[in-house]
């Protein structure tokens, strides 16, 4: 095997001094390099060893697979089948039309129909992706922002259609805009008032479904762009912040919103970088919650997050790497106290996975849950003289990048004024170019490469090209199914209630999903009051 | 490139050249137009970048009023065919289809013949380095 690219182009690869996030790591630490006083114990304040005293014994992380695809009918299988595989709970993927509030008539909908999730465009189609499945017994998490307090609307109202109570619904909607205008995409309101949705939908759910999780606070799309693993967290904390600045100003009472407050991030590959990063932020976000706005209850000054192994991290070139890759990064969350672990399909990075590349990525995270045993004990890396001084360099470089947005004038202005969106771009072509050179390592593409090496994915996923006619068709029948003058007069009174400033939305969004209006009707109801973000495009 | 090549290499081969770089449809994953953007940029072409969320329609109409050589579409939805055939139908429509289409994303090799088929120049995925992206666009545009 040869230990350069095919070209002859690249110099073997050596071992960098600094990590991926840019932090120095040192040949060896040693005692001399941490403050044993600054770590604490787990379950206790800064919760630098994990939010629980028992870490994984009590109760293990929750394995939660990102699925969906074509029509609720056949999402709805897919969900059957991963459950049965002893998948815990449910993520559900969206198409791009729901997403981006857009109705499967509408010409800008038609190609994207079902494709990079399931289309869910009203009650019905929700009624049938639940279908035979407990919703008091499930927790489901949605990755849902522009549109999520519709979306949630509308699992509050299939769990009054199935009689669940809603006081018993587990689960979270990502709702998290702020980074859709950085790094996602999905946006579809200005800032303010899509900030003004986001504290009626999370304030509507701290009061009728105590036990969901009305946000999760993702830095993962900002990392997957380029962001460095210390970016990352700094850009979540920050998001973090403006959002209970925004509760607080609705009046929400921080010791209990916090409580329901939950984050997301991607686990990249390099290790240390990746428990550091954890470790580091949790330990900052609980001093923020009580040095910063006084919290006292440990509830809420619990940094709870989930996270996805895989993501650009994988590639295309011989993709059953990507298997390796996948575990190597799930034991990485585990050392860093996840509570829940999506791990990517080994073919993830360039289509939706087959039943066999899903159920693979299940079975990943159960050898590492139940015969590995490095859950066994809480927080193993604890007192490592690596892993310790690791964490504090992690969080300098976390507050010196919070500290650079507080000095541009806080998030919302640097996403209003595309700041940030420039300075991710300029990250990615850094990154990108690592890459092309070869400085960043990644086997068998830039690196370790035979010119007859396979890259085939094996078997390849096919979507049924006549999902887009059915759901068209089935939305139809919807419409002419559904009493039209009960379904105008909740969008009505939708209108009248977004016009006004202090009115929670909640309550009009399930009624209209209960009179099956649809979501882009929903949408474009609130677009008439709102407007539409402007993309501030600075390239 | 190897060392030992002798021709000297121009570190703008784009220079001159005028590009469009669209996001159609609804994806919003921008980060690939972008950082394709900044080194076209880097490599002496003028870029025009749409933003996201833009309509076939929308894109050819820019690519005619703006006059530019190029256009690249970035699509990591999964809907690059019956994307790219919408921007192929509406450039024709103007009788503009002798502006060099481009598609870049995530597009599975299986669907690389049908996107030449329907006169796309060149089809860019996320394993070809800037590089290679740059030289084999100055090459189509010569």
């Amino acid at each position: 095997m040869n230990d350069s690219d095919a070209t002859g182009r690249l110099r073997p690869p050596q071992l960098s001094q600094t990590s991926a996030s840019g932090i120095e790591v040192p040949v060896k630490a040693g005692p001399e390099d941490i403050d044993l006083s600054r770590i604490g114990e787990p379950g206790k304040y800064p919760f630098t060893r994990g939010i629980f005293p028992d870490g994984y014994r009590g109760r293990l992380w929750t394995i939660r697979q990102y699925s969906g695809f074509g029509t609720p009918e056949e999402s709805n299988e897919r969900y059957r089948f991963l459950l049965d595989q002893g998948q815990t709970g449910l993520s559900v993927a969206l198409d791009l039309p729901t997403q981006c509030g857009y109705d499967p008539v509408d010409p800008m909908a038609r190609p994207e129909i079902g494709k990079v999730g399931v289309s869910l465009s009203n009650l019905s189609e929700a009624e049938i992706l639940f279908r035979g499945l407990d919703l008091s017994a499930i927790s489901t998490s949605f990755t849902i922002n522009g549109t999520a307090a519709i979306i949630y609307a509308m699992y509050l109202a299939v769990a009054d259609k199935q009689g669940v109570p809603r006081a018993k619904l587990t689960g979270t909607i990502q709702n998290d805009i702020l980074k859709e205008y950085v790094a996602r995409g999905t946006w579809i309101f200005p800032v303010r008032p899509s900030m003004r949705l986001i504290a009626d939908s999370i304030l509507y759910s701290n009061a009728v479904t105590p036990r969901f999780n009305p946000i999760s606070i993702a830095g993962a799309h900002v990392r997957d762009a380029g962001a460095t693993a210390a970016e990352e967290m700094a850009y979540t904390l920050a998001n973090g912040l403006a959002y209970v600045d925004e509760l607080r100003r609705r009046g929400g009472d921080v010791e209990k919103f916090a409580q329901r407050l939950s984050f997301f991030f991607y686990v990249h590959m390099d290790f240390f970088d990746e428990v550091a990063k954890f470790r580091a932020g949790r330990r900052l976000w609980a001093q923020l919650m009580k040095e910063r706005y006084g919290v006292s209850d440990p509830k809420a000054q619990m940094f709870r997050f989930g996270v996805v192994c895989g993501g650009s991290s994988l590639v295309a070139a011989q993709p059953f790497n990507n298997v390796v890759r996948v575990a190597v990064e799930t034991m990485a969350a585990v050392m860093g106290g996840a509570q829940s672990i999506f791990t990517c399909a080994f073919d993830e990075a360039f289509q939706i996975p087959t039943e066999f590349s899903a159920e693979l990525a299940v079975r990943t995270q159960q050898m590492i849950a139940y015969e590995s045993g490095i859950g066994r004990s809480v927080d193993p890396l604890g007192g490592s003289y690596l892993v310790e001084s690791h964490t504090n360099r992690m969080q300098g470089e976390i507050e010196r990048v919070m500290r650079e947005i507080d000095d541009y004038g806080g998030v919302i202005k640097a996403i209003e004024d595309g700041w940030l969106q420039m300075r991710l771009a300029e990250r990615g072509l850094e990154r990108k170019r690592r890459t092309d050179s070869g400085e960043t390592v990644i086997v068998g593409q830039n690196h370790f490469r035979r010119d007859d090496q396979k890259n085939d994915v094996g078997e390849l996923f096919h979507l049924d090209p006549r999902v887009s006619a059915r759901v068209i068709e089935k939305y139809q029948s919807v419409l002419d199914a559904r009493n039209g003058a009960e379904a105008k007069a909740t969008l009505d009174k939708l209108a009248a209630a977004a016009a006004k400033d202090d009115e929670n939305l909640m309550p009009y969004l399930v009624d209209c999903c209960h009179a099956y209006a649809t979501v882009g009707e929903m949408v474009a109801t609130l677009k008439a009051q709102w407007g539409e973000f402007q993309e501030p495009v600075r390239i | 490139m190897s060392e030992s090549s002798v021709e000297q290499k121009s570190s703008t081969p784009l220079r001159g050249k005028r590009i469009l770089v669209a996001k159609p449809g609804l994806d919003g994953h921008d980060i690939g137009a972008k950082v394709v953007a900044l080194a076209l940029r880097d490599a002496g072409a003028e870029v025009i970048y749409t933003g996201l969320r833009r309509s076939p329609e929308f894109i050819a109409r820019v690519a005619v009023d703006e006059g530019v050589d190029a256009v690249g579409l970035s699509i990591l939805s999964g809907s690059h065919c019956e994307l790219a055939r919408q921007v192929v139908d509406e450039l024709t429509r103007r009788d503009a289809a002798d502006i060099a289409l481009f598609v870049g994303g995530t597009i599975p090799e299986g669907d690389h013949a049908l996107l030449l088929e329907l006169g796309v120049r060149a089809v860019f995925t996320n394993d070809m380095t800037l590089d290679e992206a740059i030289q084999t666009l100055a090459r189509e545009l010569r």
